[in-house]
């Protein structure tokens, strides 16, 4: 039951949405609807049709909300006029819209999706909104998942929903022209919110492996609805293949274990040979973007048997084609560690020195964190423990702060022992 | 909708000489035909320099009237135009045409409409 829940409240929402023009209207009548089906659904079994059951009774119970608020309003005075004007045309559309209008079309999410990521809306206010009426998280659930307060996030979803309607953001699928520009803004929402389950910053490790699922399945159903962009295959495909290693990557004591340290057997061959399929698929299309170069070298590394397997060279190689696609220090910093595999730590680290100039790699932990790595390779101790030092004081969570501290204690017992 | 385009631009990033400057006004010129054309013009002009700005304020009774104000950034209000649009969508669509966006900044706010 819980699984249809996830996978139907998205859908009931937006076409309640479509039909009501009200996020808050739409969202109270599906959660209304999602008590009925908890009270029914354990005494009459599971309906045939679950979403539509939903979306009816969601519709029904908007139409109670609409007329108990009518009735409240025509009672009170003037003041409430307005308001009584409001419900009654609701209440009118409601009619009007018979029950195969409220089957669901695909549409309905897509204009959802585009709306909640909406580049007029900050990301944070857009990741929001799009975990709450699409992924049908809750307040609470969301507010842990990022570390901030419930009353913030819920302050953040009502900033959003005003401005969605203040500002005239539009429910409707850009024209075709503007699409791409727009779809960048949702992958980028899409994108955050996996990042933030996989980075896990800190928090509850289980609400961040649900912040990871529901990436992917929102990444899923755009991929659905857009089946010719190659961009969204590339981010499905990007957050499999780096999803499939979620079990190897932190040991049984919780530290983080790094790539080439991963216990490959543990990753998930499904997932991997789904994810190089997509790759595969998204580039015949022949429009290279960056979350199919960085899924590419995501399949790269997950289709190597054994670390030392790991065909750096093809890395390289689309680093290079990334960093002239979508040039960024990180990537520039990701291109240099690939430099070091490929041509040996000196030259990667020349790369890494190049790069110190830029203000925002003083503050990446893992620029330092890399330039260590490389440091100790070259037997340069000293500057390596205090690269360390400084991707330490940068560190944020206990997980990483863990997995640094023990490979500066290595580095130091090696130059003690050497 | 109705919406306002608050065009801020940098002096000094825009067309400097007069040649250019001539150019501009021809843009500005074709923009403003666009607009009445596909029905979204209400109405647009071009503010003098900052520096004719004059502020006012009423304390306890008391007119305050100052030279300024100067704003610390570099992009000053230098024009606006008052469109009508579908949507938000229609509002960047129109904004992003209006030649001062290729080095300066374009606000777009909704009207509060009344009533």
């Amino acid at each position: 039951m819980a699984r249809v829940f996830a996978e139907e409240h998205g859908r009931a929402t937006a076409t309640l949405i479509r039909v009501l023009r009200d996020f808050d209207l739409a969202e109270e009548a599906v959660a209304d609807a999602y008590v009925a089906a908890l009270e029914r659904w354990p005494v009459d079994g599971i309906p045939a049709n679950p979403g539509a059951w939903i979306t009816t009774t969601a519709r029904n119970r908007a139409i109670d909300r609409v007329r108990r608020a009518r009735t409240l309003a025509s009672k009170a005075d003037a003041i409430a006029a307005d308001a009584a004007f409001e419900t009654s045309r609701r209440d009118a559309a409601l009619m009007a819209a018979a029950e195969d209008e409220m089957a669901p079309i695909p549409d309905d999410q897509l204009r959802l999706i585009f709306t909640c990521c909406h580049p007029a809306l900050a990301p944070e206010a857009a990741i929001a909104l799009t975990l709450r009426t699409l992924g049908g998280l809750t307040t609470p659930e969301i507010a842990s998942a990022f570390l901030v307060p419930e009353a913030t996030l819920a302050q953040r979803l009502v900033r959003a929903k005003r401005k969605i309607r203040t500002a005239g953001i539009s429910y409707a699928v850009p024209s075709q022209d503007r699409l791409g520009e727009r779809l960048e803004s949702v992958l980028h929402v899409l994108y955050l919110v996996f990042n933030e389950g996989y980075d896990a910053s800190a928090g509850d490790a289980l609400i961040r492996r649900d912040l990871c699922d529901e990436a992917i399945r929102l990444a899923r159903l755009l991929a659905e609805l857009l089946p010719g962009e190659p961009e969204v295959l590339g981010l499905l495909a990007l957050m499999l293949l780096t999803d499939a290693r979620r079990a190897a990557r932190v040991d049984a004591d919780g530290q983080l274990v790094r790539l080439d340290e991963q216990e490959r057997l543990r990753w998930d061959a499904a997932q991997i040979a789904e994810g190089q399929a997509l790759v595969e698929r998204s580039l015949r299309a022949g429009r290279v973007g960056p979350y199919q170069l960085q899924a590419a070298i995501a399949a790269v590394h997950d289709e190597a048997a054994a670390a030392d397997q790991t065909d750096w060279t093809q890395i390289l190689g689309l680093y290079e084609v990334l960093a002239r696609v979508a040039p960024s220090p990180v990537v520039a910093l990701n291109r240099a560690v690939a430099l070091a595999e490929v041509s040996g730590p000196a030259a990667g680290l020349a790369a890494m020195n190049a790069l110190a100039a830029d203000p925002a790699m003083a503050e990446y932990r893992f620029f330092h964190a890399a330039r260590a790595e490389l440091l100790v390779r070259l037997r340069r101790v000293p500057d390596a423990l205090a690269a360390y030092d400084r991707a330490l004081a940068l560190a944020p969570n206990g997980a990483e702060a863990a997995f640094l501290g023990r490979r500066r204690g290595e580095a130091a017992a090696r130059a003690s022992a050497g | 909708m109705r919406y306002l385009l608050m065009i801020y631009t940098d002096p000094a990033a825009g067309p400097q000489s007069e040649a250019e400057m001539g150019k501009m006004w021809e843009a500005y010129g074709s923009y403003t035909n666009w607009l009445e054309e596909t029905g979204q013009h209400l109405g647009g002009e071009a503010l003098q320099e900052p520096s004719a700005a004059t502020t006012v304020s009423l304390r306890n009774g008391r007119r305050v009237v100052s030279d300024g104000p100067f704003a610390e950034t570099k992009e000053q209000l230098g024009g606006y135009y008052l469109i009508n649009a579908a949507d938000l969508d229609a509002a960047i669509e129109a904004a992003a045409r209006i030649p001062g966006a290729a080095f300066g900044t374009i606000e777009i706010r909704p009207i509060l409409e009344m009533g």
